[in-house]
């Protein structure tokens, strides 16, 4: 075999991603063997199918991935900071704004949201768990082992390195002859049947496993958005499939869909790219909206205003998010009348999005506010999003965006968009609800820190490429000269940059110290907050509820408080809930190695690695799991142990 | 677990109902996966550069043939659960068996038609259209290879362990699958088929 396509030459920073790639391996199996928590990882996690500890897996794994797109966007701006910077070279320049790119939207922001609805969804609902445990599992595991294959291109064979939207004919074997490309239709392919698997999960989830009582409208605005953000998912997610999968036989076994020779069309792929990639943005962002209407509410200590103009709204958006794509590729040359329709669709966006900006200020209208950590990245999103939101706008008018298009005006708009309408959010939902996962709340000192860094860092990395767009400075370049003038602003943003970046250091501090000294929670609901969720005692006991709630009104929880009316009617009896499995995890393992084989072009081990994973699914459809009881005396003294009651 | 006995075996219990709408959803990610296929086969129905056309191709015989086998099965396949649902677990076997028979005859004969096309020397590389041809009828193909082996692994439970809620569950799942895949290759036979050879 030809060991040379496995190397990545040249480079000192390539060869220390290595040693501290390898350093950090060993580090971590050295440490489980000395602490002997081999035992301890295999039952507790690699074969949990509890939606808490998946969630808590997907979020913990959705940091480390932020950490690597955050470190990717450093060695940019740092790249870019002065003219003739000879930090990076193009090639590498290349990879990483691709690998950047990749990795905070399908690896960072996703994950994030996903894991927020693993933990948060059932315990909204009342439910004792999601519908289907064990595929919620495959589903992680599939997640995981996509986003690794991606992280090892880096250090084996090269990364993607023709951007995240791969456009052909750029993306081509022709053109990008190494295995990066290789790795983005594989590992994208993975984690993409992971999350379709997710879509049919929790849509199944929320329409059927509901408590008694709540009804579509009495569903929590959180628990609504990702029922619509599950919708888009299973129907975007089969285009990328389709894409990804015409885009490895093209890179692999030679077929003409994206060529320019023999009846290939390279357009094709743009448009099949963005047909699932705008719905992917609404993916992202509407959990978050759910998220900040959960945090507006119990902070402003007020029902959602508009309540069903918000529902209505996100559903508005989520039809039209299927019919924009086009808006990607104006200059492409697709004539008048297709870009006024796509013109005119994206811009009708901009109305269902205003009224929920506009529901949440009304809100806030009157309401007795406190300002926690959550609540103040919920408040900073609203102005910060709308310069997002407007400048999308200014993108949208298809003559106009001749102008813009493919410049750092662009990149500003999107991080606009993106960074306040998922990252904080994320962050947002993370303070919010950690105290629910783990029992006590993050330090808020710390959190307020954290937020005014992260907050001016992010204005002064990002308001500059505005003006550095509408100088002229194109996307995705690795240098520039003096003459040009790009100078002095891209320092700023470097120096934006760097203050993101101790933001998010003090945001990391902040888990660690609070977990050594914030005291315990045993209300259950620090917050005093509005629904279900906060009903059950911190941290969740595995089977959530004791008793399954009855739902009588929105905000039931807040209600119960209120009218001093009880939630729950029955006795506690035995609990039934599902054993763990080991299944999911090999199936993702197994995968992992078929997704690698398959990306040098190694035939026999690939057939092989496929074998096995017919093999583990016809296994797992051989598994007869009949669960296991919780007894009724258990539940008491679980319950009254973690409410602070002596047993 | 508790069995609803009401319900027809296979929604007998909450999880088997919750199985069955999954399954319904996920037929739901189905469509627009074959969607794009057919979208992206007619993008390229025309773009066939210097290798041959459908009319060139495209043989009636065979495709009549696995048409009849297919459609007969997703009858067959009807015949079993309505067998499973009266109980009798031989003819529910019988049926199933059949079924996967014609399935396994619908794939050899698309693999005999593919080698005649490679061996015409229409390949995957040869054109754009001939790209998204195999790809379609593969993807199809794909599928009711999956379709096979899935139908074998229920077929050893019920043998194992008779009629079960969730042997039921899985094989009236299974069903719907079968159906499914019926569907798409109505679509096939009529938009790439016979409008090929028009
Ligand atoms: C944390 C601070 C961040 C910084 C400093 C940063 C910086 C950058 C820069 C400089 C580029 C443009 C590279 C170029 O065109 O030469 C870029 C591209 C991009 N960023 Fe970020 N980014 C950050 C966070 C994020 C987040 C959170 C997301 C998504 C959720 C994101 C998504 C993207 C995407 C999709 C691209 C386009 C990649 C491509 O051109 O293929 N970024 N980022
Ligand atoms: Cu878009």
């Amino acid at each position: 075999m030809d060991l040379e396509k496995f190397k990545v030459h040249g480079e000192p920073l390539i060869y220390g991603a290595m040693i501290s790639i390898a350093l950090a391996t060993i580090g971590i199996l050295v440490g489980l063997t000395y602490f002997k928590k081999w035992g301890y990882l295999w039952r507790e996690w690699l074969t949990t199918v509890d939606h808490k500890k998946i969630g808590i897996m997907y979020i913990l794994a959705a940091l480390l991935m932020l950490f690597r797109g955050g470190v990717d966007a450093l060695m940019m701006r740092l790249q870019t900071a002065a003219p003739e910077m000879k930090f990076l070279d193009a090639q590498h320049y290349n990879e990483v704004f691709t690998t950047h790119g990749l990795i905070m939207i399908l690896f960072m922001a996703m994950p994030f949201i996903i894991g927020l609805m693993n933990v948060i969804i059932p315990l909204q609902i009342g439910a004792r768990d999601v519908a289907f445990p064990r595929l919620n599992a495959v589903s992680f595991w599939l997640f995981f082992m996509g986003a690794m294959l991606l992280n090892i291109s880096f250090v084996v064979g090269g990364s993607p390195d023709a951007g995240w939207s791969a456009y052909f004919p750029l993306a081509s074997i022709e053109f990008s002859p190494t295995v990066g490309n290789n790795y983005y239709s594989l590992a994208l392919q993975i984690s993409g049947i992971g999350t379709l698997i997710t879509g049919v999960n929790f849509i199944v989830t929320i329409l059927k496993m509901r408590a008694p009582g709540m009804t579509l409208m009495k569903m929590p605005m959180f628990t609504w958005s990702v029922l619509i953000t599950n919708i888009i998912i299973v129907f975007a997610f089969p285009v990328l499939t389709v894409a990804l999968a015409l885009m490895m036989f093209d890179r692999l076994f030679g077929s003409q869909f994206f060529t320019m020779a023999n009846g290939g069309m390279d357009m094709l792929w743009a448009n099949l790219f963005w047909v699932w990639g705008h719905p992917e943005v609404y993916i992202v962002i509407l959990p978050a909206f759910g998220i900040y209407s959960e945090i507006i509410a119990t902070f402003s200590k007020k029902n959602l205003y508009g309540y069903k103009s918000m529902v209505f709204s996100m559903v508005i958006i989520s039809l039209l998010s299927f019919l924009v794509w086009a808006h990607h590729f104006y200059t492409m040359g697709q004539g008048v009348m297709v870009n006024s329709f796509f013109s005119i669709t994206t811009m009708a966006i901009a109305v269902p999005t205003g009224v929920k900006i506009f529901n949440w200020l009304f809100t806030l209208r009157k309401g007795r506010i406190t300002f926690t950590t959550p609540m103040l990245y919920t408040l900073a999103f609203i102005p910060i999003f709308t310069i997002g939101g407007v400048t999308g706008v200014m993108l949208a008018m298809a003559s106009a965006d001749y102008q813009y298009h493919n410049t750092m005006f662009l990149v500003a708009h999107f991080h606009y968009v993106l960074i306040p309408g998922a990252v904080f959010a994320v962050i947002a939902g993370f303070h919010y609800w950690f105290p629910k996962v783990f029992g006590f709340r993050l330090n808020e000192r710390l959190g307020k820190h954290a937020f005014w860094w992260i907050i001016i860092s992010f204005n002064v990395t990002f308001f500059p490429m505005f003006f550095l767009g509408l100088m002229g400075m194109t996307r995705r370049m690795y240098t520039y000269s003096e003459e040009t003038g790009f100078g002095p602003l891209n320092m700023l943003s470097f120096v934006g940059a760097l203050g993101l970046a101790i933001g998010f250091v003090i945001l990391v501090y902040n888990i660690y110290w609070s977990t050594r000294y914030m005291p315990r929670d045993t209300t259950g609901d620090p917050w005093d907050a509005r629904t279900l969720e906060w009903a059950t005692p911190s941290p969740i006991p595995a089977y959530n509820f004791a008793i399954v709630p009855k739902v009588k009104s929105l905000d039931p929880f807040w209600e119960s408080k209120q009218k001093n009316v009880p939630l729950y009617e029955d006795k506690i009896t035995k609990i039934h809930l599902p054993n763990n499995t080991g299944k999911p995890f090999i199936l993702g393992v197994i995968f992992f190695f078929l997704g690698f084989f398959l990306v040098f072009s190694m035939w026999i081990p690939a057939v092989v690695a496929g074998i096995g994973v017919l093999i583990m699914l016809g296994a797992m459809s051989f598994d007869r799991d009949e669960g296991f009881y919780v007894s009724a005396k258990e539940v008491e003294a679980t319950e009254k142990k973690l409410r602070g009651e002596t047993v | 677990m508790k069995i609803d006995a009401s319900k027809p075996l296979e929604y007998s219990t909450e999880e088997n109902s919750n199985k069955i709408f999954g399954f319904w959803v996920f037929l739901g990610a189905e469509i627009p996966l074959f969607a794009t296929l057919f979208t992206v086969y007619f993008v390229m129905v025309d773009r066939f550069a210097s290798g041959p056309s459908g009319a060139e191709i495209f043989e009636i015989g065979p495709v009549l043939i696995s048409t009849f086998l297919l459609l007969t099965s997703s009858f067959t396949i009807g015949l079993a659960v309505h067998a499973m649902r009266l109980g009798y677990k031989k003819a529910m076997m019988f049926f199933m068996g059949i079924t996967l028979l014609m399935g396994l005859g619908f794939i050899g004969i698309e693999i005999e038609e593919f080698l005649t096309y490679v061996h015409e020397g229409a390949t995957l590389q040869t054109s754009g259209f001939l790209s998204s041809l195999f790809v379609l009828l593969g993807t199809h193909g794909a599928h009711v290879s999956f379709g096979f082996l899935w139908g074998v692994v229920i077929m050893i439970q019920l043998w194992r362990q008779g009629i079960t809620p969730a042997n039921a569950n899985k094989t009236f799942i299974f069903s719907l699958f079968w159906h499914f895949l019926d569907v798409v290759w109505i679509f096939i036979f009529s938009f790439v088929y016979l409008k090929g050879l028009m």
